[in-house]
């Protein structure tokens, strides 16, 4: 319908119907009117569809709702051409069918076609924007996409052959009921390697920086606060805890490549000086964390695995707020150029300042919360290696981030930039927002543990 | 038997087309005639749920193809097409003689034509499955197409822009 030939007149309904849609998204989880979520004469008379919620599908569709309300104001503002403004308001509605679709589902295969719409929407979205960066992004995305594909369709297939169907229920089955198959093994291993390069984890990375630090302001909000995490990190979390169970090897694999992602990707971040190539470098450290907790197999880790890819999703999308913030105003995301933005910027200083607390995992953000937990995990499992180097990397996320703050907010002020101004109002006014979810968030987290993060372990039950 | 034996012969005919092929837009055709191919084979075979599964998988494969070849494509001239139309084949000649022998020496070694999967048997009517047991599915690759064609609207816009 957006794409009919009135569509010119129809960009103001557009993004509002999409920020709607995903304002809609956010009231539905928050306030959760009652039955809506059980009632399955709704869920059965559309489409007959699958679908499932627990706690874990609800943070998930929380996130997505923030994020791409986020997205489409940052569009609003940074798009001035209407036609581009038109492609991502397609594009994000595409992107949202896909992503719901995944947190729903409980099939193996339609989570496939799911992962497909998002990455496809994805690809569109990181080339649309004219350039050679943008092109070579998509172009690694695409690529390292394709043998993501052929790893977890062969796994799908082998799986297929000893559950009969591709359903949660009897792929779990057939999984506990060939533990020692070596076809079964095999699946599963191929499966996760797929969902490590979706998700940008180390060895498998390679198209995450280009992708981000190249896609339009809006593009990276999106894919790094929620697209890779629901693609990559969420599927990843549901399979292993809910499809192939627990299991000690695969805890292992975890725990070994979150380490080498957090250290790897904390390093990377270090020698950066673009704005958005230390964001991008800084989220496979992240999201490192994440599988950090997941790889403790406890319901305490995976709560802290959870809780963190919540938080992930929304100082991530706050800082490369800010970096859109900073790209317009100044036209440039190199770091060196910049200096002395803090006084001009006053409002997405403070919120960087915000969102880098949360990140560095630094008391009362949200962050402190999950990374805390993540390592209490972690040291109740006796997992003190794993736990030592993950505090020692939140002292690198700290000064990487510092160092954001110091060449872009901090110092003096360039001549060529004393004209600057604060970013208008539909970039300030999620950045805010945003930041104060943060701060909400670790203030009353005492209060949103029982509510929040304790049912997320339901899943187990 | 006949049938089979012709399918088999277009699937290989097909797939080598995609890979001997040196435009890239007749590969993706390629790519999308051994699909649609390679699905009727597994339906003959009764395999009707991998069947339908190949064809979601190529509604995907083929949309996310065409994009990347027409954001990549640059243009180039007869005469350099001509070139490598030359180079492609001179690379790729092998392929189909590789291929025969292959396909003699199988049938030399007389394999089994019967193979016994563990899974059960699923139902054998396409409408049944994909009606009543992958209907999400079929929600999905329309998602997909209308992605793809509107990348590919997107995409070819700005070409004929730039």
């Amino acid at each position: 319908m957006l794409n009919l030939p009135v569509r010119t007149k129809m960009q103001t309904v557009g993004l509002l119907y999409v920020a709607l849609l995903s304002a809609a998204q956010i009231i539905v989880v928050l306030f959760r009117p009652e039955g809506f979520w059980d009632r399955p004469d709704f869920w059965g008379g559309f489409l007959e569809l699958r679908l499932y919620t627990d706690n874990l599908t609800l943070v998930l569709l929380l996130s997505i709702g923030i994020v791409v309300l986020t997205a489409v104001l940052v569009t609003w503002q940074t798009v001035t051409e209407s036609k581009q403004r038109m492609n991502f308001i397609n594009l994000s509605l595409i992107s949202l069918i896909g992503m719901n679709g995944t947190v729903l589902l409980t099939d193996i295969f339609s989570l496939y076609i799911f992962l497909e719409i998002t990455a496809v929407s994805a690809f569109i979205l990181i080339a649309s924007h004219r350039g050679l960066n943008a092109l070579e992004g998509a172009f690694k995305y695409i690529i390292l996409s394709a043998l993501a594909t052929v790893l977890m369709l062969g796994a799908i297939a082998a799986l297929l052959l000893y559950s009969g169907d591709t359903s949660f229920a009897s792929v779990s089955e057939a999984v506990k009921n060939n533990k020692d198959n070596i076809i079964v093994i095999s699946a599963i291993g191929m499966f996760i390697c797929g969902l490590f390069i979706k998700g940008g984890l180390v060895p498998f990375h390679g198209w995450l920086p280009a992708a981000y630090s190249a896609a339009p302001a809006a593009v990276s909000v999106l894919l790094a606060g929620i697209v890779t995490k629901v693609a990559g990190i969420y599927v990843l979390i549901r399979l292993v805890t809910d499809v192939f169970g627990p299991n000690a090897s695969i805890n292992s694999i975890l725990l070994i490549v979150g380490t080498v992602s957090i250290v790897i990707g904390a390093l990377a971040a270090l020698w950066q000086s673009d704005f958005k190539k230390v964001l991008a470098y800084s989220s496979i450290s992240q999201v490192g964390y994440i599988v950090l907790g997941l790889g403790c197999g406890t319901p305490l880790g995976i709560a802290g695995a959870v809780f963190h890819l919540f938080n992930h999703s929304i100082f991530k999308s706050l800082l490369f707020v800010n970096s859109a913030a900073v790209e317009q105003q100044t036209g440039s995301t190199d770091m060196n150029k910049m200096g002395g933005l803090g006084a001009k910027m006053p409002f997405s200083n403070a919120t960087s300042l915000i969102a880098t607390f949360s990140a560095a995992g630094i008391p009362p953000a949200a962050g402190f919360w999950s990374k805390l937990i993540i390592i209490i995990a972690l040291w109740q499992n006796s997992h003190y290696a794993y736990a030592s180097i993950a505090i020692i990397v939140g002292v690198i996320t700290l000064a990487y981030l510092l160092a954001i703050q110091r060449k872009v907010f901090f110092g003096i002020l360039p001549d060529e930039l004393k004209n600057v101004k604060e970013a208008g109002m539909w970039i300030v006014l999620p950045a805010v927002a945003l930041a104060v979810i943060i701060v909400g968030i670790g203030i009353f987290f005492p209060l949103l543990f029982n509510s929040f993060l304790v049912p997320v372990d339901s899943f187990f039950k | 038997m006949v049938i089979n034996t012709i399918l088999l012969i277009v699937l290989v005919i097909s797939a080598l087309w995609t890979v001997m092929t040196p435009r890239l837009p007749r590969s993706a055709m390629g790519l999308a005639i051994t699909s649609a191919v390679l699905s009727i084979i597994m339906f003959r075979l009764s395999s009707p749920l991998a069947a339908v599964f190949e064809l979601s998988i190529c509604a995907g494969l083929i949309s996310a193809i065409f994009i990347s070849i027409i954001s990549l494509m640059p243009r180039i001239t007869a005469k350099d097409r001509d070139i490598r139309q030359k180079e492609h084949f001179h690379k790729y000649w092998l392929l189909p003689v590789i291929i025969a022998m292959a396909a003699i020496a199988l049938n030399l070694l007389h394999l089994p034509a019967n193979f016994n999967l563990p899974a059960q048997p699923v139902e054998n009517d396409v409408r049944i499955i994909l009606w009543n047991s992958r209907h999400l599915d079929l929600l999905g690759q329309i998602v997909i197409l209308l992605a793809g064609a509107f990348g590919v609207a997107i995409l070819f816009k700005e070409r004929k822009n730039g």
